[in-house]
Order: structure tokens, then sequence, then C-alpha cells
């Protein structure tokens, strides 16, 4: 047996201690999390540890390699992608491979999204997640080709979905994706998304008002102006070259981050052709990052460098004088993050992620503002909202799609 | 229903890599057409660009009379089946054949006539109410075929559909898909790396290496004709063994013979005779190549003894019906040029030959084995082209 396993910060199990030498679907260990799973190809099963939650799938060694592969490649050009940890093969002649990858936390599988209350506007971000994720891995050539329901992890992030790969036994990598490749994985995405919504609807618990169609069409939709916005080459004249400057603005607000704008300008008139190169998603991630060393999903960095302005703004008023941004940062994280956060009870502090948790506050914050016609600090807001909100919240951190 | 057809057709990447050069083919209505080759031989850029998802550098290529090298792959009228052979657990075997109509805005009798004639196609009628877990393996794999069915498109093109299936499920299926494609009578193009699959499932075969088109044909004549050395190679499972010898011909051309290092195989007068061409290699280096089955335990077989060669057995695989017999002999062995092949370098090649069953041959014997000369194939050393006249 071989177990190909990644050097990570965070501990992981002891596989050995797992009964691996029988098929993963005859497996009755106690660290196992029984739970049925959405549709897929292959046995895939969940191991607790005191390390965490582990989702380990057996299949052959061929697909797991390149899984694996491609899972590492995909992390490593920081995209969203589940964790990958390793492969153990050689397990006996009769037996296929076992990837293990580990549960990202706080995610919610896509039947959460559509049959728990309390979170129906959360599904309307569901199309967009998608369109964006599918837009990141188009511009990094990353033709996915099994984009599903099941193939997807959902994130809060700020009130809004961010969307995870799980799957990529389908994927290929490409220096660039041609219109073609592109067109045909959405293709897949809108009937493997359809297919979904309608699995549901015959299990009875789609919300009536959800039509399948208009979902996958909102898709296509979405994702394309998605895409025309992040590569299409725009003319504009000479005299308004600001438009170059909201274009980027535009950009950055979506996430992207440009790295050049390639410009040409007609021989004869004013026009200027202009073309960006998008090069990542995380825009705010990595702003928020530079300043706080916090590492967030992307709307939640907006919404915290936003507090941090804010916050700046309130000092500045308060001192008679501006402070440098990286101080202003520095005493946010000290004086309204770090006890907001620690003002959340550890025993509720598997409801949420710390960055939601944070915008959450906030929203109650408003809330409270709003009822008392009166400031509220943000350490009493958590206070409140840690008594008041949180407690009738579900426990989010380890949820496992059950059908 | 199509045809369709490939015109000098090239792909040059932006990095300069020339993936494919001047592809020629005719795929006629109907058809299954099988695109086969070693890693990096094209094959599925040639798919691909026949999909629209890879665009063509030069050349034409048409699906029916339409020239399509800038139509959208939506709009080629054409389907990729996937590996993607998921089913929907809580929907009946009727709407997991029939969804994707309903996304296209289908009418509902056209949706439930295609639905149906799939199911009777696919033998599924009985099983049309029922859901996946109620279905064996085999039906759910149907079910899956039967999407694509339903789109009744003028072609399938299928990219390594059964290469995530286990042995046993990929020979059932790839019954299966060659016995409803032709049923069906749809234009297929499917690629594979798989020979056995290629052989047992085209009507003709295409073999690709490193961007050209070698030889395609009937499989039957692929495997008895090869145009080149690679195809030789290539074809047939286990290979053509080849080797590089000399040929001698008998004064007055009645017959020959031909080295294999130390050793000579007698060549009888009616190969020369068939094989006039053979004439101008007298007394020069030429390749050939001998098929497993072309070769038996002399002991079995009545051919005289310069028609035999001798070698000690390395290996002995009992098959049941026939055993593969081993053998090394003191003879540079040849390289096809299969990236895929494993080629032993030195001076020993490792020939197998296909046995009787009823062979006593053991590990380590000094074995003298008959080869069925007029079965020989011959290669030019320089071009390595096949001498067939």
């Amino acid at each position: 047996m071989r177990l190909q396993l990644v050097t990570t910060h965070d501990p992981q199990p002891d596989y050995l201690d797992l009964p691996l030498l029988q098929p993963l679907a005859e497996w009755t260990h106690s660290g196992l999390v029984e739970f049925p799973i959405g549709v897929h190809r292959h046995v895939v099963r969940f191991v607790e540890s005191e390390h965490g939650l582990f989702a380990l799938k057996e299949l052959p060694g061929r697909l797991a390699d390149r899984e694996f592969a491609l899972l590492r490649h995909l992390a490593e050009e920081n995209l969203p992608v589940v964790e990958v940890l390793g492969v153990i093969s050689e397990r006996d002649s009769d037996l296929d491979d076992i990837l293990i990858t580990r549960h990202l936390e706080f995610s919610l599988p896509f039947r959460f999204l559509f049959t728990r209350s309390g979170i129906s506007s959360l599904r309307e971000s569901l199309v967009d997640s998608i369109a964006v994720l599918l837009a990141q891995l188009h511009l990094a050539g990353f033709f996915w080709g099994d984009c599903s329901l099941s193939n997807t992890l959902f994130r809060r992030d700020a009130g809004a979905l961010a969307a995870w790969v799980v799957d990529t036994e389908t994927g290929e990598l490409h220096d660039q994706l041609t219109p073609g490749q592109r067109e045909l994985d959405l293709d897949i995405a809108q009937m493997n998304i359809f297919g979904g919504l309608l699995d549901l609807e015959a299990s009875g618990r789609l919300p009536p008002d959800i039509d399948p169609v208009e979902v996958v069409e909102s898709l296509t939709r979405r994702y394309g102006q998605l895409w025309e916005e992040l590569t299409a080459e725009q003319s504009v004249e000479v005299a308004q070259r600001h438009l170059i400057d909201a274009r980027l603005a535009r950009l950055n607000e979506l996430g992207f981050d440009t790295a050049e704008v390639s410009i040409t300008t007609g021989g004869s008139g004013p026009q200027i052709q202009f073309r960006p190169a998008v090069v990542e998603v995380g825009h705010h991630v990595r702003e928020l990052e530079r300043l706080t060393g916090l590492r967030m999903l992307e709307n939640q960095a907006r919404r915290m460098l936003n507090d941090i302005r804010s916050y700046g703004a309130w000092l500045a008023k308060r001192d008679g004088r501006d402070q440098p941004e990286a101080v202003v940062a520095y005493r946010w994280l000290n004086d309204i993050f770090e006890p907001a956060i620690e003002t959340i009870p550890q025993e509720l502090s598997d409801r949420r992620s710390p960055g939601e948790l944070f915008h959450e506050i906030l929203l109650h914050r408003d809330a409270l503002q709003s009822k008392l016609q009166a400031d509220v600090s943000v350490q009493a807001a958590s206070a409140d909202y840690a008594l008041e909100s949180l407690p009738s919240s579900m426990r989010e951190r380890s949820l496992i799609e059950g059908d | 229903m199509a045809t369709i057809t490939l015109e000098k057709i090239n792909k040059v990447y932006p990095n300069g890599f020339h993936a494919i050069h001047d592809l020629d083919l005719d795929i006629a209505d109907t058809e299954f057409l099988v695109l086969v080759g070693p890693s990096g031989c094209g094959k599925s850029t040639a798919l691909r660009m026949v999909a629209g998802l890879e665009e063509i550098t030069n050349g034409e290529m048409r699906i029916g009379d339409r020239i399509v090298n800038e139509v959208e792959p939506k709009d080629r009228d054409i389907a990729m089946v996937f590996q993607n052979y998921a089913l929907y657990p809580h929907m009946s075997v009727y709407d997991n054949i029939g969804f994707a109509l309903k996304l296209a805005k289908t009418p509902k009798d056209e949706t439930d006539r295609r639905i149906r004639e799939a199911a009777r196609i696919l033998e599924l009628d009985e099983q049309l109410d029922r859901k996946p877990a109620q279905l064996s393996g085999g039906q759910r794999q149907r079910v899956a075929m039967g999407r694509a069915i339903v789109r009744q498109p003028a072609a399938f093109l299928m990219d390594e559909p059964l290469s995530n299936l286990d042995a046993k499920l990929r020979v059932q299926m790839r019954a299966e898909i060659a016995s409803l494609q032709r049923e069906l009578g749809v234009t297929t193009v499917y690629v594979t790396h798989d020979q056995v699959e290629a052989m047992t499932m085209g009507d003709r075969v295409a073999v690709l290496k490193d961007g050209f088109l070698q030889q395609v044909d009937t499989p039957q004549n692929l495997y008895d004709r090869p145009q080149n050395v690679f195809v030789a190679a290539f074809i047939g499972s286990p290979s053509m063994n080849l080797f590089e010898g000399t040929l001698t011909l008998d004064s007055g051309g009645q017959g020959g013979s031909l080295t294999l290092g130390s050793q000579a195989i007698s060549i009888p007068s009616e190969v020369l005779a068939a094989r006039p061409a053979l004439a101008a290699y007298d007394g020069k280096s030429l390749i050939y190549g001998i098929r497993p089955e072309d070769m038996e335990d002399a002991s079995l077989d009545t051919r005289p003894d310069d028609q035999c060669i001798h070698g000690e057995v390395s290996l002995v695989e009992a098959l049941g019906a026939e055993i593969l017999v081993h053998f090394g002999v003191d003879a540079a062995p040849v390289d096809s040029g299969d990236p895929d092949a494993v080629v032993e370098l030195g001076d020993t090649a490792v020939v197998v030959g296909r046995f009787n069953p009823r062979s006593r041959i053991r590990l380590r014997d000094s074995a003298k084995v008959a080869v069925h000369a007029e079965r020989l194939s011959f290669f030019d050393s320089s071009t390595r082209l096949a001498i067939w006249d």
C-alpha cells in the first residue's frame, strides 16, 4: 500500500487506522459519518477525526492521480477548490485508489439552500456564484466538463454565496480555452444544474417559486455578462479615457484584478481600443490580507474594508488628523474585529465562519441602530447577536449533504 | 444524418506546436469511425475540431454540405457524449432520459415520442417508470445513453467515453455502443487509445501518430495490410514481431531467405511472386514482421526446418484456448515509433508467438518455432512503408 500525502499545516487523521484493504463502500469504521450524498459516479464517504472532517473517494488509480494533480494545480492558482490531501494506492489488486480531500468548513451543499428555512435569500446568489466560478476557471484555462450542483459547494460570503469546485474528474487544463470549449462547459453546467433542480422537484423539495428553466437561463445570461466585462475589447474616444478607469474599477468591484491593459490607437482616428488582462479574482481578499493578515472571502473582505474606512473616518474626526491606512487597519483589527469575534461564546463558534459572523454582527448592529435610533458599538451588537440571533442558526461548520 | 469531411485540416497552437497535419477524412453517413493512436497523436484534437471546441488553423471542415469552420458548437447539430453517467435518483427513467428536451423547449408530444423511441431501442420500455436505484448497472448506462439519443443529432462524437468504467463494464458497454450505433444509424466519431476497442467497434479505423494520419481502413484491412511499420505494430495484441534483416534471393529468383540475427528464415517462391517489388531488396536490409498467430510450436507443425527459428523461452502465458510464448532471439528489436510502447534496447529481441494449447513448451526451453513465412509483412527500412506489390 502506498500513501501519497500533501504536507499541510493542519494535521490529518491517521489513515492507517482505517480499513484500507476493504472496499470503501463496505467500511464500518467508527469515524465514518453516515450521510447519503448527491449524484456521484464513485463511492464517496466521510471520516471524522479530532482533526476535522475528510472526504474519501474511491476511483481508478489513473483518475485519482489526475484529479490529485489537477486539484493541486488549481489550488496553487488560488482558485476555489477543495483542499486535496493525498492519494492511497496499491491497496489490493482489486481495489481502486482513494483520493482524500478536506471537507470545506462552513460550506453549504445545494440541497440545504433549497430545503432549509431562513436561507432562501441566499438562493438568489447561487447562480451568480456559479457564473463567477466558471468565469474564474475559464480565465485560468480550466475546462471543468462536469459543473453541477453536486460538484459544487457554497459558502456564505457576506450575505451572498461563493462557490467551490469539489470534483475535477472530467477537468482539462489548457493554456487558454477556446470559445467552443467555454460554450460547451456552460452547456454542460446548464444541463447538470437543470437536472439537479428537477431531481429536487421530483423529491418534492424544490420551493414552488423556483423555475428550473429560469435558473439555468439566468446562469447563461450572468456568465455572458461577466465574461464580456472581463474580457471584451472596448473602443472609446480619446476624450473619454476615463471610461477605461471606470471599467477597471468595475472589474475590481467584481473582485477581479488586472495585470495589464492592452491599449491600441487607430492609425487615423481618435479611437482607443483597450482590453484588460484579468489575472485573478480576490481583489478585496488580497487587500484585506495585506492590511490585516485576515484571509476572508471576497464579499466579506469588501465589507470589512468598508468598515475599516468608516472606522478611519471616525478616528480622523475624533483625533483631528488622518491616520495612515495601515495604522487604521491595525487599530480596527484590535479594537473592532477581534473583540467582536471574541464576544461570541465558544459553543456558538460552529454556526458561522469568522468572516460571516462579523458580517452578520454588522447587519445586526445596523438593525439595532435603526430600532433604537442611536449609535451601537460593534461589540455591543456582537453580544446582542450572540444572545438573540446566533443560537437559533444552523451549525454550518461541518454540514454534509443529506438526501 | 450527415457525412463529415475533413479536408487538409491543420491545427497549430499559439506556441507553434503543430498538432494536426493536413488531415483528410471522409466519414460516410451512418458510419462508425474510430480515431485511434498513442498519447499525443492528435486524435482528441481532431475530434474537438469536429465539435467546434478547437479552432481550425487551416483546411476545411464540412458536416453534410455545410462548411462549419466558423460555426458555433451548438449550431453544428452534433452531440458530444461524455463520461458523465450521473443519473438523478428521484427522477424516473423517463425523466432521466428526456429532461434535456424540456430545457430545449421541445413540444411535449414530440418529447414523449422521442423518449419512448429511445427506450424501445435501448430495451428500457418496461423500466420507464422506475427510479435509477431499481435498475442494473448496464441499464443505468443505457439510460445515460438515452439522453444523447433523444437529442437526435446528425452525429455523435465520443471522446474515450468508457475510460472511467471498470474493465468488465467497459467490455459490455463497448458492445452496447457499437450495436446501438448500428441500430440508430447515426454517424459517429469515436476516440480511443485502445486499439482493441477501435478494432471491435469501428466500421473503419483511422490511425494517427504525431498528428499525421497513418492509415484509415476497415479493421481487418488494417490488420492484414498495414501501410507502415507503426500501424503494423500498433494494431494487434500482442503486437506484430518486427525485425530488421537482409533479404537474399536465390539465383533465378525462385526463393530466398531472410536473416534473423544469426538465424535465417526461408522465403517461399509464392511470397516473392506475390510481391515483385521485393526483388529490388536483394542483398539489402529491410524490416519484416511476423504476427504472433503466424508462428507455431514446430512439434505441432509440418513446416520444413528452414522455416523454423530457435529461441529460449522466457515466459509462457496459458490462456486456455491458446498459449502465448515469449522467447528471445539474437536480433536487435525494431522501434515501431509508438511512444507508449516499451522497447527494450539491446541485441536480443523478445518474440511473442500464439501457439496451440497442446504445445508442451515450457519456461527456459530452447524452443523450435515454425514461421508461416507466406504471412510475413515487409517494410522499407528507410521509409518504413509497407512493400505489398
